[in-house]
């Protein structure tokens, strides 16, 4: 149970080292994605198996695919110019043998049983919904306040300059 | 208690947030710099995730949720901003880009 946190948060701590020390962001990305999955492994120990979940969809799902297609969007010119492959076999060993460790240990984690979460007990999704959705109303609709205002900010920036211009000078 | 002690849980997340701010401070693309705050920002929610747990309540992951919202919002604004630099700028290296126009 300790061993298997000790593990996530080994892989967790090499992972997000390698995340800042890559040169291409790519890389990087691949190595946070696995750094990711190590956090929800860590949260799943921890008994909020709702985080861990909210974990791997939104965040090493949505969010990082968001990433991965901003960064191929940049770089891609900078590849047509020096003809180099995107991603080499090698490229994907570490992030593969780093994510090929969590898999082991939740296999194991599956055939002994699901562990005894730490606390006082572990929190489910039931919970933390009738919480959120009872004395914490008012901060979901500041977060869809926030989510509105990050829309509406991405959509101003990502329109063409053009039309940008023409509206501010009108 | 044979679980995991929330000790360890928090020297986990202050070593992931400092090595996020690490490479906020040390790397100049702009990419890296918006990577390291989400690894800051994750750390911050594993400390939440880890309180909550300690004292078995939900307030712990219902802040997680409110900083991956955050985080979203952040995000789609920040990369935005960034194809935009560099559709204008040609570069992404943060001390090139230092100078302001006024």
């Amino acid at each position: 149970m300790t061993i298997a946190f000790y593990v996530a948060a080994a892989v967790a701590l090499i992972a997000t080292f390698l995340v800042i020390s890559r040169r291409s962001a790519l890389h990087a990305l691949l190595y946070l994605v696995t750094s990711l999955l190590a956090i929800a492994v860590v949260f799943f120990l921890l008994g909020a198996s709702f985080a861990a979940a909210l974990e791997v969809i939104i965040y090493a799902g949505a969010v990082m695919v968001l990433f991965l297609f901003v960064v191929m969007m940049l770089n891609l010119r900078e590849w047509e110019q020096e003809h180099r492959p995107h991603l080499t076999a090698v490229d994907w060993l570490g992030p593969g043998l780093l994510v090929a460790v969590l898999l082991c240990e939740m296999v194991v984690m599956l055939t002994a049983g699901l562990p005894a979460a730490s606390g006082a007990h572990p929190v489910g999704p039931k919970e933390v919904g009738i919480v959120l959705f009872g004395p914490y109303l008012l901060t979901v609709e500041l977060a869809s306040m926030l989510l509105l205002a990050g829309l509406v900010g991405a959509w101003h920036l990502g329109r063409p300059e053009v039309a940008r211009t023409a509206e501010e000078s009108a | 208690m044979t679980g995991v002690p929330i000790e360890q849980a928090l020297y986990l997340a202050s070593a992931l947030y400092v090595m996020g701010l690490l490479g906020l401070l040390l790397r100049r693309n702009l990419v890296f710099m918006l990577l390291s705050l989400e690894i800051m920002l994750n750390a911050a929610g594993l400390a939440f995730v880890a309180a909550g747990a300690r004292w078995g309540q939900a307030d712990g992951q219902i802040f997680y949720m409110l900083i991956i919202t955050l985080t979203a919002a952040e995000v789609a604004i920040g990369l935005a901003l960034i194809l935009e630099i560099h559709h204008r700028f040609r570069t992404l290296d943060a001390d090139v880009l230092s100078g302001m126009k006024g």
